[in-house]
């Protein structure tokens, strides 16, 4: 009940902000901002209610959907999905208070996002493959009105192009989910879309490659992995800044728990078939997101690159198919949604005070706005991942992860690591450090009180998570281990 | 003995008269002449009063149904059966018969504009359900082609009910292409009767396994049938006319044939494939797929380029027919063929004339002009439609969202329901085609919301008020909710489809 409660609160949140009249712009903003607080709240309880160490789902509930397709509505949390709801719960009010300026039809923005949040929630905890599908794909149309509808110039191209690229992706997967179900009726006789039962039935080592590719589209593209990306720097660049901040933060979390939670243990003969596959793909990914990040001027997309290359080493770890792997991968995806999300917003605070994202307009920053500087220092650490911050501790992992399993493509992936420190430290110098020449950027201010309240948890969260992994790592471990098992179990 | 012979031997049968099997379509007949007389000696009578028989003609069709409800048996010596498909379909083209007697109350002229459509529209749309009702409920080769008849010379007529010129070339067009594939489905008829000796149903279903049969004859009678009832679904290569018409003809009626004939004709496209000619499945199934993959492809790819919000809705259509059409090559073998079939007519039929509602409310909008030729259903009358009309842009979102099959909308668990089919008759590769099909239709559903939600508005001049809209809107309502209200509870309409599984006759 208590899950179902969290997962639902943001859309109620949605709909009573729908609710307020269009001319009482402000009491939308404090109601949009109470319903994601609230739904954060839910979340804490949440986590204070789960008991550490069980590896299966806890807090779960049940209820009837669609009984004549075998539907059902089957929530849940485990060690792997917690930290991501936690994720999602905190990156939302933040979004929310970092859209408070925006004069442009907030009601519907703020409505959206809310709606978007519930969407991505509703992945995170599902246990019906149906019901997952269901979330899987009304996370599409919150997100396409946000970067159609708010974004920048070339929105509605990079709103379509996410759209539809999303949509083949989900709609093989459908095909995939539908032909397991029906194999699954056929061997046994039930007709269910519930996780545990597809979970624990034979599935001959063809079929599970088959459906393996199936899903792989899905995730591929959500994730997305090279070469499927293209449409990510697009939609990045172009969504409003508080929309890149949970697309980034959290919807590309969506791609590689899909692998860990459902390609993986369902099909792990088709997992170890397709591994080499994937390993190659992340280190290529890797690599080549960073060169391309390297050259990049406007520093809105250096940051998407840079996303698409660290997501690289999250696949790298989840494909080790090792606890230190899993639980890396797990671990990164929470480090990355709070280092990115706070590399964006500062992206967006940037272009809100000067109009531009360009590198070369800015320059000696660290004179004019001496916090943010700093704000943004820890912030770029953590993506380059120096010890002591929370980058580490998960590129660490997955990278101990990968090098048990494949040590030619640890050895390759660590060159990602050098040159996410090469982009990442080159585009800080040139924006923040140096003399400060241009006139516009001495009259910028520095962080406003409610600028600090976004970033100040967000670095905080950073820095804690850096030095003190254990309780992240304690509860992801078990299930970590149990995914582990299950990938193994059938598999020569 | 050959089997004409065989059959010149045997009495006619003389039918018992089961005045109950067809006591809707005897409430839609009566309603319908009544209607004419009305119109013919009091030509004065309102749009209200003519409105209103309608409905109640209807209700009272609906509630010989109702009663109807648990009657499972053929009647007629054979010639009507009434089973699960009659009765799902009847609820269903009663309940577009409602949405469109709705639409054309309301009108397509703007406030203040004499009423273009004349009184003989009402009784016109009851012989046209009559006739679908009829279609649906026929299982003899000979009753199958009169209902055909009734339904499409009343719609010729509907097609062409105002004296646009646009109405008149839609209705001739649709006229020469309908009695083409009357013609085809009489051949068809006609050799099928020479191959098994019956136009029953039954007969034939027998005959088609008989081994010692004439094969050949039959299967060309079979391939004449197909391409007759591929012209009434608008399949590819059947389709041509289905733009020009869909575009020509007033919203009203353009959303009546949209839903309505599908509804009719995929009810009788079941029938006579999967249940009369289900043992020659190896022979026809190849041709129903290639049909398929072309249908959607072909309608998918050409409503990307349209520019007319109709047009592309008749694209959109034939793609929609295609998916419909794994649900009929799957019917034969696997039962959930069936109930996909219908369930997937039930829910295409409510969105889709809730896209045409918005495109008629959307028609009397826009600066009143001497222009009143043309309709006003081009894209770019849809811009900046969300910041001036956002109840109305926020129903095309959601029957367009629906069309593409976006869960947990209603037609999210219609596309599922036939991949479901599909994948259990072993026709896994057909599904993959259809996704391909659903996501280039994604880009042009998609454009309509660009269009609506994400362009500015042209012009600052105030467009003309859409005038009081009680009929429409209320028309609109009701296919919104149900759009909505069956994405989010599908249960009771599954399990209703799944009880009418079962062909009799």
């Amino acid at each position: 009940m208590l899950l179902t409660a969290t997962l639902f609160a943001p859309l109620v949140g949605a709909l009573l902000v729908a609710l307020v009249p269009a001319s009482r712009e402000q009491t939308a903003r404090l109601v949009a901002l109470a319903a994601s607080l609230a739904t954060l709240v839910l979340a804490v309880v949440l986590a204070a209610r789960f008991r550490t160490g069980e590896a299966g789902f806890q807090l779960g509930m049940t209820a009837q959907w669609v009984p004549a397709f075998g539907v059902s509505y089957r929530v849940g949390v485990d060690g792997v999905s917690l930290p991501l709801v936690l994720l999602a719960t905190v990156l939302s009010p933040l979004a929310i208070a970092g859209s408070w300026r925006m004069t442009d039809r907030p009601r519907t923005y703020l409505a959206l996002l809310l709606v978007l949040e519930t969407a991505m929630l509703g992945v995170f905890v599902s246990l019906d493959l149906f019901l997952f599908y269901v979330f899987w794909e009304a996370v599409l149309v919150p997100a396409y009105f946000l970067i159609g509808s708010f974004g920048g110039r070339r929105r509605v191209y990079a709103a379509v192009k996410f759209f539809v690229y999303t949509l083949l992706g989900g709609l093989l997967m459908l095909v995939g989910i539908i032909a397991l179900f029906w194999i699954h009726q056929r061997a046994t006789g039930t007709s269910t879309f519930d996780y545990q039962a597809l979970l624990d039935f034979d599935k001959a080592p063809t079929t599970q490659r088959w459906l393996f590719a199936a899903f792989f589209a899905a995730f591929a593209i959500k994730t997305p992995l090279w070469p499927f990306h293209t449409w990510l720097p697009d939609a990045y660049t172009e969504a409003p800044t508080t929309t890149t901040v949970l697309l980034a933060g959290v919807m590309s979390k969506l791609g590689v728990y899909g692998f860990l939670r459902f390609a993986l243990p369902l099909f792990p003969d088709g997992a170890h078939w397709a591994q080499p596959l994937l390993l190659t793909l992340a280190v290529v990914g890797i690599l080549y997101c960073a060169l391309v990040a390297t050259v990049q001027r406007d520093f809105k997309t250096l940051v998407a690159y840079s996303s698409v290359s660290h997501l690289g080493f999250i696949v790298l770890g989840i494909f080790a198919f090792n606890v230190q792997g899993l639980q890396g991968g797990v671990f990164y995806m929470v480090a990355h949604g709070l280092v990115i999300g706070g590399l964006f917003f500062v992206t967006g605070m940037l272009e809100e005070r000067r109009g531009t994202r360009r590198i070369e307009e800015f320059g000696g920053l660290q004179q004019a706005v001496p916090r943010m500087a700093a704000v943004m220092l820890v912030l770029t650490l953590g993506s380059v991942a120096l010890p002591g911050l929370v980058g580490f501790v998960g590129e660490f992992l997955t990278l101990l992860g990968a090098f048990l399993e494949n040590r030619l493509a640890a050895v390759l992936a660590t060159g990602g690591v050098i040159l996410g420190a090469v982009y990442l430290l080159w585009a800080y110098q040139r924006m923040w450090q140096g003399r400060l020449e241009r006139e516009e950027n001495r009259a910028m201010g520095d962080l406003t009180g409610r600028e600090w309240a976004i970033l100040a948890p967000l670095v905080a969260a950073i820095i804690v998570l850096g030095l003190f992994p254990r309780p992240v790592l304690d509860r992801v471990e078990p299930s970590a281990r149990r995914v582990v098992e299950q990938t193994q179990a059938s598999s020569p | 003995m050959h089997p004409l012979a065989q059959a010149n031997t045997q009495p006619l049968p003389v039918p018992q008269v089961d005045w109950r099997a067809i006591a809707p379509e005897l409430a839609l007949l009566v309603a319908g002449v009544v209607l004419l007389l009305v119109v013919a000696f009091r030509p004065g009578a309102g749009r209200g009063l003519l409105a209103g028989l309608t409905l109640a003609g209807l209700v009272v069709a609906g509630a010989l149904t109702a009663w109807n409800w648990d009657l499972e048996r053929v009647a007629f010596e054979g010639a009507v059966s009434l089973d699960g498909i009659t009765r799902y379909a009847r609820v269903v083209l009663l309940a577009t018969g409602v949405l469109a007697t709705l639409m054309v109350a309301q009108g397509d002229s703007r406030e203040g504009e004499p009423d273009d459509s004349p009184p003989e529209v009402y009784p016109l749309l009851l012989f046209a359900l009559l006739g679908m009702v009829l279609l649906a409920a026929a299982s003899d080769l000979l009753v199958v082609f009169i209902a055909l008849e009734i339904l499409s010379l009343s719609l010729y007529v509907l097609a062409g009910e105002t004296r646009r010129l646009a109405a008149q070339e839609a209705a001739m067009k649709y006229f020469l292409l309908g009695a083409f594939s009357s013609a085809f489905l009489l051949y068809g008829i006609a050799l099928c009767y020479g191959a098994t000796g019956t136009t029953n149903l039954l007969g034939i279903a027998r005959a088609s396994t008989d081994p010692t049969g004439d094969g050949t004859l039959l299967l060309a009678g079979v391939g004449l049938l197909a391409v007759g009832f591929c012209f009434k679904v608008s399949a590819v290569p059947f389709h041509m006319w289905t733009p020009d018409v869909y575009q020509g003809t007033p919203t009203p009626v353009a959303a009546f044939m949209a839903a309505a004939t599908k509804v009719a004709a995929f009810s009788v496209f079941l029938r006579v494939f999967s249940g009369a000619l289900g043992g020659l499945v190896v022979s026809w199934r190849p041709v129903i797929a290639a049909v398929a993959v072309v249908t959607m492809l072909v309608g998918a790819a050409l409503a990307v380029v349209q520019t007319d919000l109709k047009r592309m809705l008749a694209y959109s259509s034939i793609s929609h027919a295609g998916y419909l059409l794994i649900g009929v090559a799957a019917a034969a073998t696997v039962p959930a063929g069936i109930s996909a079939s219908l369930f997937y007519l039930l829910v295409y039929a409510f969105m889709v004339m809730g896209a045409f509602m918005v495109v008629q409310y959307v028609s009397r909008l826009g600066p009143a002009d001497d222009d009143a030729i043309r309709e006003r259903s081009s894209l770019d009358d849809y811009r900046g439609l969300a910041r001036r009309h956002p109840w109305a842009a926020g129903l095309l979102a959601v029957f367009m969202l629906s069309l593409t099959g976006i869960p947990p909308l209603s037609g999210f668990w219609a596309k599922y329901y036939v991949f479901l089919a599909g994948i259990q008759a072993g026709l896994t590769w057909l599904v993959v085609v259809a996704v391909i099909s659903s996501v280039i239709s994604a880009f042009f559903y998609l454009r309509v919301l660009v269009v609506a939600y994400l362009q500015e508005p042209v012009g600052a001049e105030p467009e003309a008020a859409p005038g009081r809209t009680p009929a429409l809107g209320l028309a609109l309502g009701l296919a919104g909710l149900l759009t909505v209200a069956i994405g989010l509870a599908p249960e009771a309409l599954i399990a209703a489809a799944r009880s009418a599984e079962r062909i009799l006759g």
